[in-house]
């Protein structure tokens, strides 16, 4: 025996590491989560329901649902897709597919809203084109769209292929055999399989899709009643000076990010 | 609520569709504090706009940094016009064709309907009286102001100082030099942008004065009203140009030129001067400017293009890479 400790130089060790997880969550999370609802409310509640009915604050809750809305559904079926597709064939560039489903998780979302900038601008590859055509993409709703589908591609795709490798293809194998045809076997074998999964990866989608802030900045143009999303009405908030707006804004986004970390959590039971 | 009409406009924005105009409508595209100040001049303008021709106006708003949206409107986003705080913003528009280069000579005061300096704001009851740019050199002052090499406001801060000191040192250049080391040394942190250096200063009490553009310092002081934050006005400074312009490419293709044109000329009147006025900006309407003089002290302005020769030749001289900002910002 190498590893030689006495019962109480252990207990003391782990009280210290303890301490130490339990302060740095304190100091890192919670107060940081408090302080966002103190300074909200920090001139009551009056102040705080003129801040959050104000309509450019209502139009950018709205917008973030409505960018939310179209982008998680799409990424749902294009991350079933992917991981199907990846997960149940072989086929050549498999592994190429899998680097791409997760390119947008090694690049910073700036880059991508530049990107899109760069090829849908009025200066852009397509800009002119589109010019020409009266379609405006960037700093319109379709722009923010296309940035917030990038970044939240992977989400879905990441947590249903383990899954699926996991389980292997004996199931719809077996389906098949029994005379099911490709619908039959997707809707009756895979995805009750995968369902938890996908839910869990649909929920942190969605939580990453309404908190999306620096590519999005690049495409919005920040009209604000037009394509002010929720992030960037509290940076302007914010700017503004007005701490209380600015904090009132972001204690909704707080909202939607603690509920879905408890939908995260109960997914998360369900899923084991 | 008109979540409505917003859903039917998204839909159509969805499908690639313009949005129909059933009045006239606005795009102004700003910089990154002016918020409230057009949600207090616009409604004045819609008012006024109905009242003398008959229709309706709905303006709206993009606010971030200045240099950004002069990119974005590169870029696509459709301004009809920009109301900025730098003017060389609105050179990049008119050299990518987007409007005429001589905006300037479009509108009175070089297209400025207001204008703004660099001006102080001291801890309450100015303990260690802090005047004037000289008492910013002396070694028991720390100003607190951005980076010059990344803000606007700070490039200001830095090009008054530079001119009250040649100005009080019979234009030696030398001697400006000196000035502006001696209060860069004291600076004890450079923010990239205003409003981190006005954290710096008012929430986390860092420094002695915090030096930015006057229009700003009467909100900061009233956002942190507990602490008695006092504006001070130095004897000299730079006039800070906020120039506007119709974005003529933009408002041709929108239909927008007469609305456009009528907004940015109405900046000039005496109702719109009024609410400048209130938000801390300095007028070019004389007798409206008669009525703030209380809390606008009287201040010696210079241009940029009187004692820099304009901001071609600032750029030069001073921010270019081994330029005069580089040898005496001492400690970045």
């Amino acid at each position: 025996m190498t590893h030689t400790h006495l019962p109480g130089q252990t207990r003391q060790g782990e009280r210290l590491l303890i301490g130490i997880a339990v302060v740095t969550t304190l100091l890192f999370i919670a107060a940081p989560l408090v302080y966002i609802f103190a300074r909200a409310f920090s001139q009551g509640w009056q102040v705080y329901a003129e801040n959050i009915l104000h309509p450019a604050t209502l139009h950018a809750i709205w917008l973030t649902t409505v960018v939310a809305i179209i982008v998680v559904p799409l990424n749902v079926a294009f991350g079933v897709a992917a991981a199907w597709a990846v997960a149940k064939h072989r086929f050549p560039g498999r592994g190429i597919l899998v680097t791409i489903i997760e390119i947008p998780f090694s690049i910073s979302p700036i880059i991508a809203g530049i990107c899109y900038l760069l090829l849908y601008g009025r200066q852009g590859l397509l800009g002119p084109w589109l010019q020409a055509n009266d379609l405006q993409v960037m700093f319109a709703l379709p722009g923010i769209v296309l940035v917030t589908m990038f970044v939240t591609a992977p989400f879905v795709a990441r947590e249903v292929l383990p899954l699926m490798q996991a389980q292997g293809s004996e199931q719809e194998e077996a389906a098949v055999t029994l005379g099911a045809n490709g619908w039959q076997v997707f809707t009756r074998v895979t995805l009750p399989n995968i369902r938890w999964a996908l839910l869990y990866g649909a929920v942190l989608c969605t939580a990453r899709a309404v908190g999306e802030f620096g590519g999005v900045s690049v495409v919005s143009g920040n009209i604000r009643g037009q394509t002010n999303t929720l992030p960037l009405h509290v940076e302007l908030l914010f700017n503004d000076l007005n701490a209380v707006g600015a904090f009132a804004a972001a204690s909704t986004l707080t909202l939607i990010a603690v509920v879905a970390l408890i939908l995260k959590a109960v997914l998360e039971g369900r899923r084991a | 609520m008109k979540f409505p009409a917003l859903t039917a406009a998204a839909l159509a924005l969805t499908l690639g569709a313009a949005p129909a105009q059933a009045q006239d409508t606005l795009l102004n595209v700003s910089y990154d504090i002016a918020r409230e100040l057009f949600e207090a001049l616009n409604p004045a303008f819609a008012a006024h706009w109905e009242e003398t021709t008959g229709r309706t106006v709905t303006i709206d708003m993009s606010h971030g940094g200045s240099s950004r949206q002069a990119r974005a409107i590169l870029e696509g986003l459709p301004a009809d016009v920009v109301t900025f705080n730098q003017e060389t913003d609105i050179d990049v528009l008119a050299d990518g064709g987007l409007l005429p280069a001589d905006w300037r000579d479009l509108l009175p005061n070089n297209a400025s309907p207001y204008y703004s300096l660099p001006a102080f704001l001291v801890r309450e009851g100015n303990p260690l009286n802090i005047q004037d740019w000289d008492d910013l050199a002396r070694d028991d002052v720390a100003p607190v102001f951005p980076n010059p090499k990344t803000s606007g406001n700070a490039r200001y801060t830095y090009l008054a100082a530079y001119a009250y000191a040649l100005a009080n040192n019979g234009d030696d250049h030398d001697a400006a030099q000196t000035f502006v080391r001696d209060i860069f040394a004291s600076v004890p942190v450079f923010d990239t942008g205003g409003r981190a250096a006005t954290q710096t200063f008012a929430e986390r009490n860092i420094g002695d004065v915090l030096v930015t553009f006057e229009a700003e310092t009467g909100g900061i002081a009233a956002e942190y009203a507990a602490q008695g934050l006092e504006r001070v006005t130095p004897s000299q400074s730079l006039f800070a140009a906020f120039p506007v312009a119709v974005v003529a490419e933009n408002a041709e293709r929108n239909g927008t030129t007469e609305v456009a044109t009528a907004y940015l000329e109405w900046l000039y009147s005496a109702e719109a001067q009024q609410i400048l006025g209130e938000y801390f900006y300095r007028l070019t309407d004389e007798t409206v400017a008669a009525e703030f003089a209380d809390s606008q002290a009287a201040v010696d302005l210079v241009t940029v293009d009187d004692v820099f020769g304009g901001w071609d030749a600032i750029r030069a001289d001073h921010l270019a890479d081994g330029a005069i900002l580089d040898q005496v910002f001492v400690n970045q």
